[in-house]
């Protein structure tokens, strides 16, 4: 079962690395992972999705908190909350194509970011569930390359982390 | 005043109440060793880094104390890896200094580089780069905060040479804030209570005692709990010391290399009181077979160690003498029904007395062999209630475990989780060292002893008495008896066929060497062994393919023991 967590970690030196050891020493596996600062620029907030049954899962929330620099990890399964991903996509679109690809792009509220005669590159952003829908649309048309950066999530609600 | 970053270091270690380091110089610390000299740290050289590490852990086991051991950078401090893996995997509070190359040559290649940090990552529990001078105090109180708190455990600080030439003005913080390490100490009440009304309402409880138990200094705890109960009491390799040997409630070992009466317990008892042990597969055998008709109660102070590798029916998260003694408490406010307890597991009592006269720890005794049982036994007899016994890894380290007798806690140092060749002697100069006055034992076999045995020269340097036994089969004994029983005999690479003179090695580096070959030689020898001063290295030529008996074979259930004929 596909899990997102969160972790917050101080924002130190090498605690990318730490984590991700920690995923690949123990044969845990991690799907995607996105990481930058928070408003405390002292803390950095990752967010990992990762597969594993319970036992599992409760393995990696239990390693994750044993790290020195981890200060809070969240596992949002069974919990309410919002997920974004963002993916820039370069797609053919020459003569026969262009008007194909923007109405897919009107379609998804995506964005062109950058025109070639032979190119459109597209940024959309959504749950992971929508990206992969564009990307299929998109795919028969000629798909260059792709760049998505992985699922951020944060919790509905009121409440930030520190009071949660 | 200013300070320079490697005197600060020192400074620091004064403030952290550290009085011994082990260590060996290089560029990168030659700062270091120089105000050293002007600094009341005792300051031992070993031969070998890897040596400087494992003496620190002997001298922490030994002491409950942080060992404190230096390296310099690159091969200086990859050296330190199989030490501190060591320590890791028993959870030993060290703190470990590395030298580094000055942090603008870091990540060049530069002479005698290495990423320690990254080399470390796995092995530590955590890890430092001192990247500039005024983060230095505060990074080493949180180094030795991290090592002994909570699960203990080694901490490298990797200190660039130009941070050690640098200055600042000295000051030592009174404390540490680390926003996300609070280990839970105090284990949670409630659980406590329901332990306890699992305990009362047993039929076949068992305590399974692992390392943590040492750690945690719960001696006392444990021997509550057990006596007021009358609850048996099984140890892990790394617990022995723990729980006296001659207690009647004590069962011995259990695992691989078990007494059979252990493995019978764990397997038939209804109740498992596991504290401070991780159910190392070495422990369980089979994973499926392993206490199966019993609710596990797990005491530990890490999460991470409970529901890791069994069920756990009640988890207690806490240090673990702490929640022993609670739970005893708890216990003696319902004293009538301890007391039914006690009547009630009168009848489980007797069925481990019945598994113990059927099947006793037992060899075959010879007049024409030495036998290293024996050997064991003898020493067993020979020494002081506190001596404290080193071993290294393999057959000799088994036999150690299963026939000589520990009453006092922190008597037996040995590599449990890694199984480290080698670390016994340099373990025995740290304890040594910690106990001039002690007898301080390394019990060894001829494969182990060899790959450190250039601590020999450092016991001399410092007139450390560490008596060494070499119960000398010319084989890597325990891979041999593997090969014996499950490779069909066929001894690859085990035979160390050289013939070495562990005598004449003694004396080449200024220690006394003495042998024997037969068994009416044996006592007599380790009478005149104990009594020599100085370091001695008793050798015994023993027989050759004796096996370590009872054992589980590997995948196997602990009730499918191959027992000694």
């Amino acid at each position: 079962m596909k899990h997102t967590i969160s972790v917050l970690v101080e924002n130190e030196f090498g605690v990318l690395s730490r984590v991700a050891g920690l995923f690949s020493g123990r044969g845990f596996n991690i799907e995607s992972l996105s990481v930058a600062p928070t408003l405390d620029p002292s803390i950095s907030r990752m967010t990992i999705v990762t597969s594993g049954d319970d036992q599992i899962l409760e393995q990696i929330t239990k390693q994750l908190n044993k790290l020195i620099d981890t200060i809070k990890v969240i596992d949002f399964t069974g919990h309410d909350f919002v997920e974004r991903e963002m993916a820039l996509v370069k797609v053919c679109a020459e003569e026969e194509s262009r008007a194909e690809v923007l109405r897919i792009v009107d379609i998804f509220r995506a964005k062109v970011v950058d025109v070639t005669p032979k190119s459109y590159t597209v940024e959309v952003t959504g749950a992971p569930g929508k990206i992969n829908a564009i990307v299929e649309l998109l795919r028969p048309l000629g798909i260059k390359e792709i760049v998505r950066s992985g699922p951020v999530v944060i919790g509905r609600g009121p409440k930030g982390w520190k009071s949660s | 005043m200013k300070l320079t970053g490697s005197k600060i270091l020192l400074e620091c270690l004064l403030r952290e109440e550290v009085d011994t380091v082990f260590g060996y110089p290089g560029g990168t610390v030659i700062n270091i060793y120089d105000d050293l000299m002007d600094y009341p740290i005792n300051h031992i050289l070993t031969r070998h880094e890897q040596a400087a590490v494992h003496a620190a852990d002997g001298y922490a086991r030994a002491t409950g104390k942080v060992g404190v051991a230096i390296a310099t950078s690159g091969p200086g401090a990859t050296n330190t890896v199989t030490g501190i893996a060591t320590a890791y995997m028993d959870s030993i509070p060290l703190v470990v200094i590395t030298g580094q190359v000055p942090t603008a040559l870091i990540g060049n290649d530069a002479f005698q580089e290495a990423d320690m940090v990254g080399i470390t990552r796995p092995i530590t529990k955590h890890n430092f780069l001192v990247r500039n001078i005024n983060e230095l105090t505060t990074i080493v109180k949180k180094a030795f905060h991290i090592a002994r708190s909570g699960r203990p455990g080694p901490v490298l600080i990797d200190f660039p040479k130009d941070v050690q030439l640098d200055s600042t003005v000295f000051s030592y913080p009174d404390k540490v804030e680390l926003a996300g390490y609070k280990p839970t100490v105090g284990g949670n009440a409630r659980q406590i209570e329901k332990a306890a009304r699992m305990i009362l309402e047993a039929r076949k409880p068992l305590i399974y005692v692992g390392g943590g138990a040492v750690l945690s200094d719960a001696a006392q705890g444990l021997r509550e709990l057990a006596e007021l109960a009358q609850l048996p009491v099984t140890t892990t390799l790394m617990a022995k010391s723990i729980f006296p040997s001659r207690h009647p409630l004590c069962l011995g070992m259990l695992g691989m290399h078990g007494t059979y009466y252990s493995n019978m317990a764990v397997t038939n008892c209804d109740l498992l009181i596991a504290a401070g042990a991780r159910f190392d597969d070495r422990v369980t055998g089979k994973i499926a077979t392993f206490a199966p008709n019993a609710k596990i109660i797990h005491i530990d102070i890490d999460p991470t160690s409970i529901k890791k590798n069994v069920r756990v029916d009640l988890p207690i998260v806490g240090h673990l003498n702490d929640v022993l003694q609670k739970l005893a408490d708890k216990m003696k406010e319902q004293g009538d029904k301890v007391d039914a307890l006690v009547e009630r597991t009168h009848g489980w009592r007797s069925e481990i007395a019945e598994w113990k006269k059927a099947h006793p720890m037992k060899y075959t005794p010879s007049t024409s062999v030495i036998k290293p049982q024996f050997v064991i036994e003898k020493i067993r007899e020979l020494t002081r209630d506190d001596a404290i016994i080193t071993t290294e890894v393999g057959q000799h380290q088994m036999w150690t475990a299963q026939f000589f007798d520990f009453i006092q806690p922190r008597t037996f140092l040995t590599s449990g989780g890694l199984g480290t060749m080698g670390y016994g002697l340099p373990a025995a100069l740290g304890a040594q060292v910690a106990f001039r006055d002690r007898q301080v034992i390394d019990i060894s076999g001829d494969g182990s002893f060899q790959m450190n045995s250039q601590e020999l020269a450092t016991l001399v340097q410092y007139r450390l008495p560490v008596k060494i036994v070499i119960l000398n089969n010319n084989f890597l004994g325990m891979v041999r008896q593997w090969q014996e029983m499950f490779f069909d005999r066929r001894y690859s690479q085990t035979c160390m066929e050289l013939p070495i003179d562990f005598v004449k090695l003694a004396e080449a580096y200024g220690a006394t060497g003495l042998r024997a070959e037969k068994p009416d030689e044996v006592e007599a020898m380790i009478k005149k062994g104990l009594e020599t001063p100085g370091p001695v290295i008793m050798e015994f030529r023993i027989s050759r393919e004796e096996n370590v008996l009872p054992m589980v074979p590997p995948a196997s259930g602990l009730n499918e023991m191959v027992l000694a004929s």
